[in-house]
Order: C-alpha cells, then sequence, then structure tokens
C-alpha cells in the first residue's frame, strides 16, 4: 500500500524529546514543574508533596440549567483529569514502558489544554480552581495510575454523553462532542494498555448491547470522583 | 422458551414499563419519551427489537430526524457489512487481534439494529458496498494492512460524521444521547485499530497513514471549512490554543476532534457504496 510512503518519523515526533528519557523532562514537557513558567495558571492545580493541592476550599455550585453551568461541570471534571496526570508523571512509575509513559504524557498534554481552554472560553464564568488530592493513590505503581486513569477516562466519557442534552447553545455542543471522542480515544488507549488486543478497549463492562457508550447525569458523575476532590461541589 | 414468556422471563418492573410505554404510544406522547423508555431497556435489545417497530411507527419522528437517522444507518450498514465480511474470511484478521475486530463486529451490527428499531418503516434500505472502491484497496479482503487502513478510513470518518449531525438532533434529547453513546463508540474503535497500525489513538495532525488522498479527505476539511475545519485546527471557539498553552501543534490539534458535514462525509463514502 501507498501508506507506506508516509513516513513513520512524522507521527513519531514527539517521541525525540523523550529519548532522554528524564523525568524532569517529561514534567518540562507537560508544562509542570521548574523548566518552563510561560503560563502561570497551569501550575494552579500543581500538587505539593502530599498530593493535595492549592485551590479553593470554598463550596462550588454548578447550575447545570445553564451552558455555564454544564461547561463549568466540564471544566471542573477537565481540572480533575488534568491535575491527576501532572500529579501521577511527578512519579517514577514502575514498570512503566516508555511508550506508555510517552501515552499518559500525550494524554495529560491534552488534558491541560482541554482545561485551559474551558476556563479561557468561560472567561470571569469560571469557577475557582478545585482543591484536588490524590494522596490516597500509590502513583508508583503502574497498575494503579492506569486503572485510575481507565476510571477518570471511562467517567469523562460518560459525564460528556450524559451532558450533551442540557446545552442550549449548539457551538457548545460541537464543542463538547470535539472533546468526548478525544476522551473515548484516552479510554481506549488506557484500556488496550492494561489488555492489550482485547476486547476490554471498548469492552462489554462500558458499552452495553445496542452499542451504546455509558451516558451519566452529573448525579451519578460526581459522587466517582467526590474522592479525588476537596472542594465541595454541588450541582 | 416459548412465545408466552418472551416477557415472562423479563422482570415484572420492566414488563410493566413495556406495557405503560405501549399506552403511552397509545395516548401520542412524544417521540422522545419512547426513545427514552426504549433507552431505559437498553439491557433486553430483544424487547426493543419487538417493540420498536410498531412503536415509532405509530407516530413517525420528524424529517429532518429521519434524515439524520438514515444517514446513521447507511454508515453503519458500511461498517457491520465490512466487518462482517472481514471477519468471516478465513486467513485475513491474525488470531492475536480478531477479538479487537470481533467487538468491533458486534457494536457495528448492534448499531445498525438499533437505527433499524428506531427508524422502522423509514429506515432506508441496505445499500451494496465495493469495499476496494473501485479497485482502490483492491486486496482489502485478501491483505490485513489494506483491511485495517479501510477500518481506520471508516472509523475517523465515523468520528467525525457522528459529530457533525449532533447539532441537528438537539430537538430530541434522548436521541441526541444515543448518538453521543453511539459517536464514542466509534471514537474507541478508531484509537483500538490507530494502535494496531502503529499509531497513536489520537489524530496528532492530519496524520494517519492512509493513501494520500484518502488520508486527505478523511482528514482534511468539510464544507464549509469555517465550519467543519480539519483535523490539524488547533483554534477552538476563537481561542488560538497556542496562545492559552506552551504546546506545539502536536497535542493542540490531537486535544480536539473535528465534526464533518454530511455531503463531505457521503463524498468520503461513496467510492464504497454502489447503490
Amino acid at each position: 500500500m501507498s501508506e507506506s510512503r508516509h513516513s513513520p518519523s512524522t507521527q513519531l515526533v514527539v517521541d525525540r524529546p523523550l529519548t532522554a528519557g528524564s523525568r524532569r523532562e517529561f514534567l518540562r514537557m507537560l508544562g509542570v514543574g521548574s523548566a518552563i513558567v510561560l503560563m502561570p495558571t497551569m501550575f494552579a492545580a500543581c500538587s505539593d508533596a502530599t498530593g493535595t493541592s492549592g485551590g479553593t476550599n470554598t463550596a462550588v455550585t454548578l447550575d447545570l440549567s445553564t451552558d455555564f453551568g454544564v461547561l463549568n461541570y466540564a471544566y471542573a471534571l477537565e481540572q480533575l483529569e488534568a491535575a491527576f496526570y501532572e500529579e501521577a508523571l511527578k512519579h517514577i512509575i514502575s514498570g512503566c514502558t516508555q511508550a506508555e509513559l510517552h501515552a499518559l504524557l500525550q494524554i495529560g498534554q491534552h488534558e491541560i489544554t482541554h482545561r485551559e481552554f474551558l476556563k479561557a472560553a468561560l472567561g470571569s464564568n469560571a469557577i475557582p480552581t478545585l482543591k484536588v488530592d490524590f494522596s490516597s493513590l500509590d502513583l508508583t505503581r503502574r497498575d494503579v495510575v492506569f486503572q485510575t486513569a481507565k476510571m477518570f477516562e471511562d467517567t469523562g466519557v460518560a459525564a460528556y454523553n450524559g451532558a450533551g442534552k442540557l446545552i442550549h447553545t449548539p457551538a457548545y455542543l460541537v464543542l463538547a462532542g470535539k472533546i468526548v471522542s478525544v476522551e473515548a480515544r484516552h479510554a481506549a488507549t488506557i484500556r488496550d494498555i492494561l489488555n492489550p488486543k482485547s476486547m476490554d478497549f471498548a469492552g462489554d463492562d462500558v458499552v452495553d448491547a445496542n452499542g451504546l457508550d455509558q451516558a451519566f447525569a452529573p448525579a451519578m458523575v460526581l459522587p466517582l470522583v467526590a474522592p479525588f476532590i476537596v472542594t465541595p461541589i454541588s450541582a | 422458551m416459548t412465545n408466552t414468556t418472551v416477557l415472562g422471563g423479563i422482570d415484572p418492573e420492566i414488563t410493566e414499563r413495556l406495557v405503560s410505554r405501549r399506552e403511552a404510544i397509545r395516548q401520542g406522547a412524544s417521540t422522545s419519551s419512547k426513545l427514552a423508555a426504549g433507552l431505559a431497556l437498553a439491557s433486553v435489545p430483544i424487547a426493543i427489537a419487538a417493540l420498536a417497530k410498531d412503536a415509532y411507527a405509530a407516530s413517525p419522528l420528524p424529517q429532518d430526524i429521519i434524515d439524520v437517522l438514515n444517514f446513521a444507518l447507511t454508515l453503519e450498514y458500511l461498517e457491520s457489512t465490512f466487518y462482517n465480511v472481514g471477519v468471516g474470511t478465513s486467513g485475513l484478521i491474525p488470531a492475536s487481534d480478531m477479538a479487537v475486530f470481533k467487538q468491533i463486529q458486534k457494536h457495528e451490527n448492534a448499531h445498525v439494529a438499533y437505527l433499524l428499531a428506531a427508524l422502522g418503516d423509514a429506515a432506508v434500505a441496505k445499500p451494496n458496498f465495493d469495499f476496494t472502491a473501485g479497485g482502490m484497496f483492491a486486496d482489502v479482503f485478501s491483505n490485513y494492512a489494506t483491511f485495517q487502513a479501510v477500518s481506520q478510513a471508516f472509523e475517523d470518518t465515523g468520528v467525525r460524521a457522528y459529530k457533525g449531525q449532533a447539532t441537528n438532533l438537539m430537538s430530541q434529547p434522548d436521541i441526541l444521547t444515543a448518538a453521543l453513546q453511539i459517536h464514542s463508540v466509534e471514537a474507541r474503535h478508531a484509537a483500538e485499530v490507530r494502535r494496531l497500525r502503529g499509531l497513536d489513538g489520537w489524530i496528532i495532525q492530519k496524520i494517519g497513514n492512509l493513501p494520500a488522498a484518502v488520508n486527505a479527505a478523511v482528514y482534511g476539511p468539510g464544507d464549509p471549512a469555517s465550519d467543519y475545519p480539519a483535523e490539524d485546527n488547533i483554534v477552538q471557539g476563537g481561542v488560538n490554543l497556542a496562545s492559552i498553552t506552551n504546546y506545539g501543534t502536536d497535542p493542540l490539534s490531537a486535544a480536539f476532534d473535528e465534526p464533518l458535514d454530511k455531503a463531505t462525509v457521503l463524498k468520503i463514502a461513496g467510492p464504497f457504496i454502489v447503490s
């Protein structure tokens, strides 16, 4: 096939910096740590040594009858996801291959991009930075990192799927659609890493007999992520 | 199992819902509430299949919704037929990858059944397909690499197609939700097939490693490009993502998938559809 004319190196260009292999380099690429200080907002959810971030303790209320409320709901979930990858990649994850780290790095970059986009789009309507807490997780363990990532990505997919019908403005629905399929690509990737070339990338635990992925209402999603969010959130 | 136990074997509460759903239909309930009832029964697809036809036919969906669902059905027919032939062709898919394609095959056939149930008599007929696309993929069912490439083209296009229709379904919240639920399954498929082909599961710029013309169409812009940008787009909602992060185009383009309009999707699918 003519596809072979496309050099694989094109797609792997982001692999190059990883040959340095250092954790420091990972953090620099993620925009975490001291190497780059261009974007102060990107450090807002960075954790301290205890795994607990700065961020507000003041309760946040989401009014899901408005588009701002729904977008802030998405922003809350993206804050959590982004903070998780930022935190996980600070650790030496034992038994994690270079390719797996590369996947985590990219997923983390996507989630940070989602977070920063929603923050920018919401402007003065954005909820504050949430306080997160991953101290219950042993992030030096590969299985813990990937199982938690799987939970966050599957939950993210279900949350966006369930929130789509709450959105009133077509342009916002399109934006949510642009994000949710990337979350689904993450979920499939994480699942494939955990159980390669099996049916798990779209397993029967998340896709029903009609071939439908999960769709969760916010009231179902918030309790799932509550163990990792210190800031009280109600909707 | 006898005929009378079709419902008898189901939880009484569900049976009750089925009955009340029939009642609701008789009373002229809205189509969306009917679909909601159908969705509540997601665990009993047989019951849905048995009921859906008369239910939806009794009170037709709005024509614009029917058009969207028939567009989706056409794409699902394309995909399901493709995997039915591929999985059924001995020696094509290596044993190591069979679980993946059987799972995809199962979902695409489920999507066809689901859409048929929703559309009832309004469903379009199944087209005839040419998976060689007029010879471009001549060895699609004898060369696994070609089969994978066509699979990726279908899945990544399917994601863009469903995404492009979302705003047309806003008047029917439950149909919109179901479409989103299919959309993310297609994205899972796309990611897995891309990984089998040595790519990342997400779309970095327009990288797909498909034959040049196909790659350009599958990952390129729709019409108009201002509403349906190519997959390497990094401006979202008027915000240039490069201005709010310190990332390059690779992660910024991969972080967002792009929708496609119906006409552009049909142009991509056209060479595979004979009639």
